[in-house]
């Protein structure tokens, strides 16, 4: 994700240094606040760019290790027999783009930068075949896809003018908290000739985060007061039934 | 209207967790059992990670037992003594139950291992509680059948270190009270239950306790193994989710009081009868889903994250 984010960077900068800034992008909000009546939220990502070309927008959350695991009949019931673990998988991906992807870019250009889940790059340790590399691999994506954190196709980029742009970026509920990457790629003759790397923050905000961190923090004295209070509540219950 | 719940991660309706509590409180009203064997399944279904299911659930046992108890002590009816005994071999089996349950994570099978574990136990408890509720009920309408004895005498009752527990005026070996805390605190700490189900028949047939201090007794201990419990999985899991468990025990609080007074319209053995219908019930529907096609063979998790 870092060495993504420094060639993002350093694409940026050899643009940017050859003929000034081709494109300019920001979001309208760095933080997204997950409070308790969170139920997923949109940002708007708007830019302009230095004359004509596509643009492609890719999100992408923090990464973390996932386990696929494969089910299968042993004696009438279903149990977890295989399972395979994939590195640095991007928590939230979603693309969008002015056009068709294949109408803006070649497969090659695509797979370089990671543009598309069909492209992401997903490794993993285990020895398997390639069939079966495939077959956990398109799982993990279907199981993303099921859970709304890859959604499905391209989102739209819209051109307002020639040049300047700009895309909602939508979040579920569930959407995962972390250090999030916004990648915009301008396009030019089949070749990505300007990118520029955004960060935004996804963060629980207020009750929830201070009970989340202190769980972390001080898990010992956090089950205790889980349980005080729930004694406490069954005390309060029974107050009304005194002389009953 | 949708709550977050910090631990579990994920947005829940909060009628639908106030009205799961009271559903689960009903019935504890009622029966006089926890309910946590209803409520662990239920939260899975809505969504819950079956980690913080587990663990959630125990959090809401403590408050909902420690009602219990107050109402029970009141009339007098809680066995202190028996519940001490009963309480070192819940802690020690809740302790080796948490333990159990991490290395069931590591596995990737804590859900078909917690499913197996209420199919068995459901499906055997039920059966045996609607047959003896049936003959029960038969005898009484064929009316006037002998006396029943105090307690049967087995071989339970040749074991040493005998003790007297003058509140269920009983003579036994601590032995078994104290083993059958163990089988509950392990079954507590991997099903999410306070085992009440599990305790209130051994205590009637196994240790032959008077019945009207069954419950309390059996709520008493629920409290610390549950408790243990709760603070062993933050602890060591990190899967309590507090805010869960006290929406829970909100709903069920309320729903406890309307439970009690229907409860006190039935008849013991048709109260029985009805639990192991129920019991049977939710016993067949996991049977069903372990040997169901899942509708993705291939499922995902954060590694770290169960």
């Amino acid at each position: 994700m870092f060495l993504l984010l420094l060639a993002s960077l350093g694409l940026a900068a050899a643009a940017g240094g050859a003929r000034g800034q081709a494109l300019v992008a920001d979001l309208t909000n760095h933080l997204v606040a997950i409070t308790t009546g969170f139920t997923g939220t949109s940002v708007v990502l708007f830019g302009a760019t230095d004359g004509s070309g596509d643009v492609i927008v890719v999100v992408r959350g923090p990464e973390r290790d996932m386990t696929v695991r494969r089910k299968s009949k042993v004696a009438q019931v279903w149990v977890n027999t295989r399972q395979v673990t994939f590195q640095s998988v991007p928590s939230f991906y979603s693309i969008a783009s002015n056009k068709p992807l294949d109408d803006i870019a070649p497969a090659a250009v695509r797979q370089l930068h990671q543009i598309g889940l069909d492209n992401l790059r997903l490794n993993t340790e285990a020895s398997l075949s390639p069939e079966e590399t495939e077959e956990f691999r398109s799982a993990l994506l279907r199981n993303e896809a099921r859970a709304g954190l890859f959604p499905p196709g391209v989102g739209q980029v819209t051109f307002l003018g020639d040049r300047l742009f700009r895309t909602d970026i939508r979040f579920p509920a569930n959407v995962p908290t972390g250090i999030y990457l916004v990648q915009v790629f301008l396009v030019r003759d089949k070749a990505v000739v300007s990118g520029q790397t955004t960060p935004l923050v996804v963060s629980e905000i207020g009750v929830d985060a201070d009970v989340h961190d202190f769980a972390d923090r001080y898990a010992l004295l956090y089950g205790l007061a889980a349980i005080t209070l729930a004694a406490l509540v069954g005390w309060i219950a029974t107050l009304p039934f005194r002389n009953a | 209207m949708d709550i977050y719940l910090p631990i579990a991660a994920v947005s829940v309706d909060v009628v639908v967790l106030l009205g799961l509590g009271a559903v689960v409180g009903f019935l504890s009203g009622v029966f006089g059992v926890g309910g946590g064997f209803l409520l662990t399944p239920f939260l899975i279904f809505i969504g819950i990670p079956p980690a913080v299911a587990v663990a959630s659930s125990a959090n809401q046992l403590v408050g909902a037992s420690v009602s219990g108890v107050i109402a029970h002590w009141r009339r007098g009816n809680v066995d202190f003594h028996m519940g001490a005994v009963l309480l070192i071999g819940g802690f020690a089996g809740s302790a080796l139950g948490v333990w159990v349950f991490a290395l069931l994570r590591r596995l990737g099978q804590v859900e078909l291992t917690v499913s197996i574990a209420y199919v068995v136990l459901l499906g055997t408890l039920g059966a045996l509680m609607l047959v003896e509720s049936t003959r029960a009920i038969l005898r009484r309408n064929r009316a006037g059948a002998g006396r029943r004895k105090l307690h049967q005498h087995m071989w339970i009752h040749g074991l040493p270190l005998k003790m007297r527990f003058r509140r269920s005026k009983l003579y036994i070996s601590a032995i078994v009270p104290t083993g059958l805390g163990f089988v509950v605190g392990v079954l507590s700490a991997i099903m999410g239950i306070g085992g009440g189900f599990v305790m209130v028949p051994a205590m009637i047939y196994m240790l032959g306790m008077p019945t009207a201090v069954v419950p309390g007794t059996s709520l008493l201990q629920i409290i610390f193994v549950a408790a243990n419990v709760t603070v062993l999985q933050a602890a060591g899991n990190g899967t309590v989710d507090a805010v869960l468990a006290l929406m829970l025990l909100i709903g069920g609080v309320i729903g406890a009081q309307f439970g009690s007074r229907f409860g006190s319209r039935l008849r013991g053995e048709q109260l029985r009868a009805l639990l192991a219908l129920l019991v049977l019930l939710v016993a067949a529907k996991l049977a069903r889903d372990l040997g169901l096609r899942p509708e993705d063979l291939y499922s995902v998790v954060v590694v770290g994250s169960e």
